[in-house]
């Protein structure tokens, strides 16, 4: 397989694998996917696109669920922080 | 604006898992035109999810894929369905493109999630689903060296213990809250599936030297703004159990909501199917979980039959129908044995999330009567999951019954829902009572 190329967090370089999901790259990262409504930081947890506690703002288009989501180079990831 | 496209199909199959793919192999083999829609990058369902680094599937998946493609099926890959606009019509939402797909007949194959149940500390990040934690890590999350406390119940707690450890995850304990009685009954229905045997045996040897613990469950999760540790009801004594991930999902519940829309009906929270896997709607059919949680092999047959009766192939789909019956055994057994025990119903503490997209907690939900009084007075269930996540865990803890679905059946994006300009039939409620 190729090897890895970086996606950026919040503005901050994240180096990942071919095939990795944005989801993956922002638990990588250490960083939450989202805060909640109440203010909790909040991760992926059913991993197949049914839960949306990993949406965040790829590329500018907000709610994307991330664990649907492949990483590709240069991506902008953005999430509630 | 997203780009609009439309496709025309005789067949449209919806899910790209076992069930889907053996229905869209089996119908195109009448020569009709057949699409295979599926809301994730690649054919395979949540079974049969490839792995991210190598791109590789097991040689059965890999087998079934290959099978897809000789068959000349249109695959739609990344595209999730979020309404009806009138019947014979479905929408698709892509990242930046909506398709219409019109079919003359349908087939469901919408596959099933996890049930997850509140317990103080299950929002914490890192406190993922039993599949949603091995979801992750084939889609490329590192978990060598990494301690990973498997709970809840169901024969995919072992499947994704023995996937984790077989890639370097060390497993303090795997916890399953149902009894050693029903495990060991549930034992004995499985010889004469030699297949199911088969499987056990790799999966007991990939497990060696993870502990294993029946009447056993999370009582809480702990940890600041990441998880920690983990307490766990280990048969009757609580034991704080340090990790750095819990997979935790309790058996499976299915996806109905799209078979709801196009006014499919259910029973006991099912789709309704006759012999032919027929829905109550004409031409529109259903396979797999929906129909029954009853794995892999249940579903191609059931799939099979689908797309066979789908294009008339009546009589070649009849000619399956015994190895489904067997199979349907092995449905039963997985029910009986993997059933939850009532207290799991005291898992909540009062400030416990159980809604994680609307934040409300169970002391304000106890306080309702029925499903849709806690919609309209909590916003419990309103939120983007729109009730997936808290809808079958309330059925669990509060026996509440879910309402009618909506369109749209998944949140899509404006620019989409302005598209939909066709009135809107009435859907039919839930009938019958829920598990």
């Amino acid at each position: 397989m190729s090897s890895e190329f970086t996606i950026t967090v919040n503005g901050t370089p994240v180096s990942v694998s071919p095939g990795a999901t944005v989801a993956v790259a922002l638990m990588i990262a250490g960083r939450p996917c989202r805060m909640s409504i109440t203010g909790e930081p909040r991760g992926p947890l059913c991993g197949m696109g049914i839960c949306f506690e990993c949406r965040a703002v790829v590329n500018g288009i907000p709610h994307s669920r991330s664990c649907q989501l492949l990483c590709e180079p240069d991506m902008d990831v953005r999430t509630d922080e | 604006m997203n780009k609009y496209s439309q496709q025309r199909f005789d067949v449209l199959v919806v899910g790209g898992g076992p069930a889907g793919m053996a229905a869209a192999i089996s119908a195109a083999k009448s020569g009709t035109r057949v699409g295979i829609v599926d809301e994730n990058p690649s054919l395979g369902g949540q079974i049969w999810r490839g792995e991210s680094s190598t791109g590789s599937h097991s040689s059965e998946a890999a087998s079934w894929l290959n099978q897809v493609n000789a068959a000349g099926v249109t695959p739609l890959c990344a595209k999730r369905i979020f309404h009806q606009p009138e019947p014979g019509v479905l929408l698709a939402e892509g990242l930046d493109d909506v398709c219409e797909l019109s079919y003359r007949t349908l087939v469901l194959a919408t596959g099933a999630r996890e049930r997850f149940l509140p317990f103080p500390g299950w929002t914490l990040p890192n406190v993922a689903g039993a599949g949603g934690l091995q979801a992750l890590v084939k889609s490329g999350l590192p978990i060598r060296g990494k301690r990973v406390v498997v709970a809840g119940s169901g024969p995919l707690l072992l499947a994704v213990a023995a996937y984790l450890c077989s890639h370097g995850a060390e497993i303090p304990l795997i916890c399953e809250q149902s009894s050693w009685g029903k495990l060991v009954k549930f034992g004995i229905t499985l010889f004469g599936q030699p297949g199911k045997i088969a499987q056990g045996l790799r999966i007991k040897k990939e497990i060696a030297g993870a502990p294993f613990s029946a009447n056993s469950w999370p009582l809480a999760a702990h940890g600041k703004n990441v998880l920690e540790a983990v307490t766990i009801s280990r048969a009757g004594r609580p034991e704080v159990v340090k990790c750095d991930y819990l997979a935790c999902g309790f058996h499976l519940v299915p996806n109905v909501e799209l078979p709801l829309l196009v006014g499919c009906q259910t029973r006991c929270g099912y789709v309704q199917v006759d012999d032919l896997q027929q829905t109550t709607v004409k031409d529109v059919f259903c396979a797999g979980e929906p129909t029954g949680i009853g794995g892999v092999d249940l579903a191609l047959v059931g799939g099979q039959i689908a797309g066979l009766a789908a294009t008339g192939q009546v009589s070649e789909a009849k000619a399956v129908f015994h190895k489904r019956e067997k199979l349907r055994r092995f449905a039963r057994a997985l029910d009986e044995a993997f059933c939850l025990r009532s207290e799991l119903r005291s898992l909540p503490a009062s400030d416990t999330l159980v809604c994680r997209c609307e934040d409300v907690p169970y002391s304000r939900l106890r306080e309702h009567t029925s499903w849709r009084s806690a919609k309209l007075h909590t916003r419990c269930g309103m939120g983007p999951c729109q009730g997936r996540i808290c809808g079958p865990a309330t059925q669990f803890l509060f026996k509440w019954n879910p309402d009618s679905v909506r369109p749209p059946v998944f949140p899509a994006r404006v620019e989409n829902l302005a598209i939909t300009t066709a009135p809107q039939q009435s859907i039919p409620a839930v009938t019958g009572e829920l598990q």
